[in-house]
């Protein structure tokens, strides 16, 4: 496959950025997104050129380090992380638009690179449980009912890649933060914490910069983990009980 | 951070202690200041203006029944309530918790899209068309019906752009808003907008309230499409029943 790359390329997070064209030639459908990108930064590297910096590390979609806006869409075309999008989703010839996660709270480090760390601070307001639980449990100990657990790891498979950011229009981080409260607040185990939890990671997406939800659903169509929609419903339904609920 | 918080940082085995222990700000405070509690001002204001209109719509429609049934109404919403009432008070009432939730519903709408903005300033290169056209206007949508509700008041309430306005006849005065080409461009678009604005929105406050769920989804949209379709057919029914000369 021949292909032809417009690729966004900013030198710092100071620097302006621009689309940059490229062509890549001997490309093969079995390839991933991101091997594709390899033999591009080996052919720059070649040329003495700077290779364009991209964010991977599992590259098994399990890790939520890739990201990636190819034409448009977040992780590209198909339901999955970019590093396991193959680029027979692609024709021959194709043109493809490659930009980074674009969020005033993801300011791009460099290239496609983007700093997620306001997800980090996210977790940290209230995405754990305060209960020294030492080595791992005897499974039994504590019952979940079984739909409870199916809910809970329905929101657990969120990666945390950003890509439900990447997708809103309004910048808004209402997916991952719901995904990660609701993991927690369906099981005991989030019981004691339940109302701090959703107040205080909230509170932290709101002084992170995200924006808020207009409810467009974007996010729940690029979420390569599939994180419903709901999950921000039923986030809403935690955070108006618990704000009413909360001592003061 | 507090001194506490600082001595916690410091320390692993203080994990469990570093979760808020400073005082909550009140409800209101806490609503009032969070993306998700400003949405549920949204929802609220938007429900209560929502219930009027369907009450507002039917009572348009007493139109059809002749200038003696139509002014008749038209006096009666004054003395609703007597005798506990007095004459207006039911009114008066009515208009103010409509003026409550209509600057409610458009200062919180006004500091979200502000936010949302913020969150996101840079475009995708690559730019698709993707939520819903009733989504998309949301915004737009929301400033027409803002405009048409001050034009709206001054045409037919206080008769200030209205040429010829009599007061205690608004059979009269309706039929003559409605014999000019201008009246019925302004009166219809706005009608659409609120279509499409309703359309959204009342399935959007279904889930900021957190009472939409996988099982009545497609009952609210279904709703929701219901309402915008009845309120939209409703309002329109009376400009275009004075232009065929059906009210006259």
């Amino acid at each position: 496959m021949k292909l032809t790359l417009r690729v966004w390329r900013q030198r710092n997070a100071d620097a302006d950025g621009t689309m940059s064209t490229y062509e890549v030639d001997g490309i093969s459908p079995d390839m991933s997104f991101l091997e594709m990108l390899d033999t591009l930064n080996e052919e720059l590297i070649v040329k003495g050129e700077d290779p364009v910096a991209f964010d991977h590390d599992c590259r098994e979609g399990i890790c939520g380090a890739c990201s990636l806006v190819i034409n448009g869409d977040a992780h590209g075309p198909e339901r999955t992380t970019t590093c396991q999008l193959h680029m027979r989703s692609f024709k021959d010839g194709d043109t493809i638009d490659v930009e980074p996660w674009r969020a005033s709270a993801f300011p791009v480090i460099k290239d496609l690179v983007v700093d997620r760390s306001a997800f980090d601070r996210i977790i940290q307001a209230g995405g754990y449980i305060t209960a020294p639980t030492g080595a791992a449990p005897e499974a039994h100990a504590t019952p979940v009912p079984k739909p409870d657990a199916d809910l809970a790891f329905e929101h657990a498979e969120c990666i945390g890649c950003g890509a439900c950011v990447a997708a809103c229009p309004n910048g808004a981080a209402m997916l991952f933060t719901s995904a990660k409260i609701n993991h927690l607040n369906v099981l005991p185990q989030g019981a004691p914490e339940r109302e701090t939890r959703v107040l205080d990671m909230v509170e932290q997406m709101d002084e992170e910069g995200f924006g808020g939800c207009t409810l467009a659903g974007e996010c729940a169509t690029a979420c390569p983990k599939g994180i419903p929609l709901m999950s921000i419903t039923s986030m809403n339904k935690e955070w108006l009980r618990a704000a009413r609920k909360v001592k003061r | 951070m507090s001194w506490t918080d600082q001595l916690c940082v410091r320390s692993v085995l203080c994990m469990a202690l570093a979760t808020r222990t400073d005082r909550r700000p009140s409800f209101a405070r806490t609503v009032w200041d969070s993306t998700v509690g400003k949405k549920t001002v949204m929802a609220v204001s938007g429900l209560i203006m929502l219930l009027y209109l369907v009450v507002h719509m039917i009572g348009n429609l007493k139109i059809f029944f002749g200038a003696g049934e139509f002014d008749h109404y038209a006096h009666w919403l004054r003395t609703v309530g007597e005798p506990f009432m007095h004459y207006e008070w039911t009114l008066w009432l009515v208009r103010v918790v409509l003026v409550a939730a209509v600057v409610a519903h458009a200062v919180s709408a006004y500091q979200l899209s502000r936010r949302d903005i913020r969150a996101r300033p840079g475009k995708y290169a690559h730019r698709k068309a993707r939520a819903s056209y009733a989504t998309r206007t949301m915004r737009w949508g929301g400033i027409i019906l803002g405009l048409f509700i001050v034009w709206h008041i001054l045409d037919l309430t206080t008769g200030t752009v209205h040429p010829g306005f009599r007061h205690g006849h608004p059979y009269r005065n309706v039929v003559d808003t409605f014999s000019t080409w201008y009246g019925n461009v302004v009166y219809i678009v706005a009608m659409l907008a609120l279509g499409l604005h309703v359309r959204h929105g009342f399935w959007s406050a279904a889930q900021t309230l957190g009472v939409g769920s996988r099982t009545r989804d497609r009952a609210l949209k279904t709703l929701a499409n219901v309402l915008a379709l009845l309120l939209t057919v409703g309002f329109i029914a009376v400009p275009v029943a004075v232009m065929t000369g059906v009210v006259s």
